[in-house]
């Protein structure tokens, strides 16, 4: 009997690349758009000022994102965050115009003070974690599908918003909130794209350094030998979907500072898109693969896409093409990958 | 004769009208290899878990190294050093090997980043790569996911896993049964090994010369009882099968 008592040899460099490319191709697809772009009208395409908006109108987006990652690698799915950032963005703009003594109808700015924007702020987290856990015990404790809890969350928090505000949004915001926050800048960079960056690159360490992190792939990857190893799998589950409910609680905050009132309507597709950056991004739909770097490629793809199609003169409808073929092409290579690792 | 490791007296269990185990008895001693086979519907599972703390007998004793226990549940009976290595494995296939071997009980770095939760990667595939190289186990590579690896190989890391964990007793429940030649043959060095390193293992199996093979003992159940309790050098497959097929419950030499 042969005994090859060799120590396990360390990845070969090929194996090293092959992993590279495979998990690799969004971001290459990202630099291939950014240098078509780039060729094609330096001068729009690059400015200062395009290349701002762009980071700007990917901020919201990439916080609701970074909770879906979470909630994705747990092989879980989160429909609601743009209800739960409407409920939260409502709650909070009720409160803060309440607190600042004006009245109901008010629009434009008030002279509400940090003191008022701290427990609007506040307000908004909690309530976006408070949503967010309710999502997450229905789940974990009830085993009731993601899908079906957070598509009726999806409805329970859109329709609790429109019950709040009567269907109208709350157009005053706090004049400091939208010129520090909204408009405002942090050493030249718009404090949204810092407040996003902040956001990802936290929950980027805590899914790829820490115990936690690793739990959560486990759950994701095999939730039953994650219990039998001694994983509290259920605490790990409410707590990835309250993660997402802080998440769109946040993006709350960022959505009232940046466009000065609530907008109960304009968040009927960001689960989906969510969802579609976050799988562009390589992280897998059947759990226990992903990152948060890949979502924020994922999130940067489609406003790439529509800012170049826009100053290239294509119409815009385009784009909507040219995702929804990206995002089935994103799933394809996801299941490639799975059949060729199997083969391997 | 020494205390035994594990052992099991009397053992009833009941499910409605069926009885799976009508006063089954096992003993496992310190590093050696038991086999404990037995024909479909013998008692082998529910004889498994009990020993695994999965499920609890009706009536009879479990002795670990000569004090009674009673498990309540598999973390109970890993606290005793014994660990189980069921057929569905219980890896995540998306994690590393190094990964897998610490899932629930990753190791935190010291200090502060400690306390924060952060992972100390190193050290834990350092242990990785010594346990596998302690028990003989050759993995194509260490940084891909379990799912990449073949059968054996993942087979492998669930042993050394159990074996990592358990100091006493790890028990395989069909090891082999979805292998190749080659690869059944590797899991078969790796339980010597790991019977070599002071751990003892139950294997639970079908393949009647594996199983003369590589255990030093063979324990045979038949309808819920113990029938034979043979050493592995002096039995053949004729006489399991006899055993399994017609063999008589009797008093066995301690």
């Amino acid at each position: 009997m042969s005994n090859e008592l060799a120590i396990a040899p360390v990845e070969s460099t090929e194996d090293r690349l092959l992993r590279l490319v495979a998990g690799g191709w969004i971001f290459l697809l990202l630099l291939a758009l950014v240098a078509i772009f780039l060729v094609l009208r330096p001068a729009q395409f690059g400015s200062a000022y395009n290349v701002q908006q762009l980071f700007i109108n990917a901020a919201i987006l990439l916080v609701l994102a970074v909770g879906q990652t979470y909630v994705v690698i747990t092989s879980g799915i989160d429909l609601s965050v743009g209800s739960v950032l409407v409920f939260a963005s409502v709650v909070s703009a009720k409160l803060m115009l309440f607190l600042s003594g004006a009245g109901g109808t008010t629009y434009g700015t008030t002279a509400a003070g940090w003191d008022i924007i701290a427990i609007g702020t506040v307000a908004a987290l909690l309530v976006g974690v408070a949503w967010g856990t309710f999502n997450g015990i229905l789940i974990a404790v009830t085993k009731i599908p993601p899908l079906i809890v957070t598509l009726g969350t999806m409805g329970m928090a859109l329709g609790g918003a429109q019950i709040l505000s009567g269907g109208v949004d709350v157009r005053a915001m706090p004049e400091l909130l939208v010129t520090h926050v909204g408009s405002g800048r942090i050493l030249g960079i718009p404090t949204l794209v810092v407040i996003a960056t902040v956001t990802a690159v936290i929950a980027g360490i805590v899914l790829h350094m820490t115990r936690f992190g690793m739990h959560i792939f486990a759950v994701g990857s095999n939730a039953e030998a994650s219990r039998r190893s001694g994983i509290p799998t259920t605490a790990r589950l409410i707590q990835v979907y309250a993660i997402s409910g802080l998440m769109a609680g946040i993006a709350a905050v960022m959505s009232n500072a940046r466009f000065s009132t609530t907008t109960i309507n304009g968040h009927a597709m960001d689960n989906l898109a969510t969802i579609s950056a976050v799988v562009l991004g390589g992280t897998s739909l059947f759990g226990g693969v992903g990152s948060v770097f890949g979502t924020v490629v994922g999130v940067f793809i489609p406003i790439i896409l529509l800012n170049g199609f826009v100053i290239l003169g294509i119409p815009p409808f385009w784009q909507t093409v040219a995702m929804g073929a990206v995002l089935i092409l994103a799933v394809w290579i996801d299941q490639l990958k799975r059949r060729l690792r199997k083969r391997g | 004769m020494s205390t035994p490791l594990l052992e099991a007296t009397g053992i009833r269990r009941t499910f409605g009208h069926v009885q799976a185990l009508k006063g089954a008895n096992f003993r496992v001693m310190p590093g050696e290899i038991v086999a404990l086979i037995g024909d479909n519907g013998a008692g082998k599972s529910t004889l498994v878990k009990i020993l695994s703390g999965a499920d609890k007998p009706d009536e009879g004793t479990l002795r670990v190294e000569g004090k009674a226990v009673s498990f309540t549940s598999p973390l109970d009976a890993q606290e005793c050093g014994i660990a189980t290595v069921y057929q569905d494995l219980a890896l995540a296939p998306d994690l590393t090997p190094a990964d897998n071997l610490f899932l629930g009980r990753e190791l935190t770095r010291s200090g502060l980043l400690g306390k924060l939760g952060f992972l100390d990667r190193r050290t834990m595939q350092r242990q990785a790569v010594e346990q596998f190289a302690k028990l003989g186990v050759q993995l194509k590579s260490q940084r891909v996911s379990i799912a990449s690896l073949s059968g054996g190989q993942q087979q492998s890391v669930a042993i050394a896993r159990a074996a990592m964990w358990a100091s006493k007793l790890v028990i395989l429940d069909e090891p082999t049964a979805a292998l190749g030649v080659v690869q059944t043959q590797r899991v078969l060095d790796l339980c010597r090994r790991v019977r070599d390193a002071g751990t003892s293992v139950v294997l639970i199996s079908h393949n009647m010369p594996q199983v003369l093979e590589v255990a030093d003992r063979v324990h045979v159940l038949r309808l819920g009882q113990t029938v034979a309790d043979l050493r592995a050098a002096d039995a053949s497959v004729a006489d399991l099968v006899r055993e399994m097929t017609s063999g008589q419950a009797k008093e066995l030499a301690a």
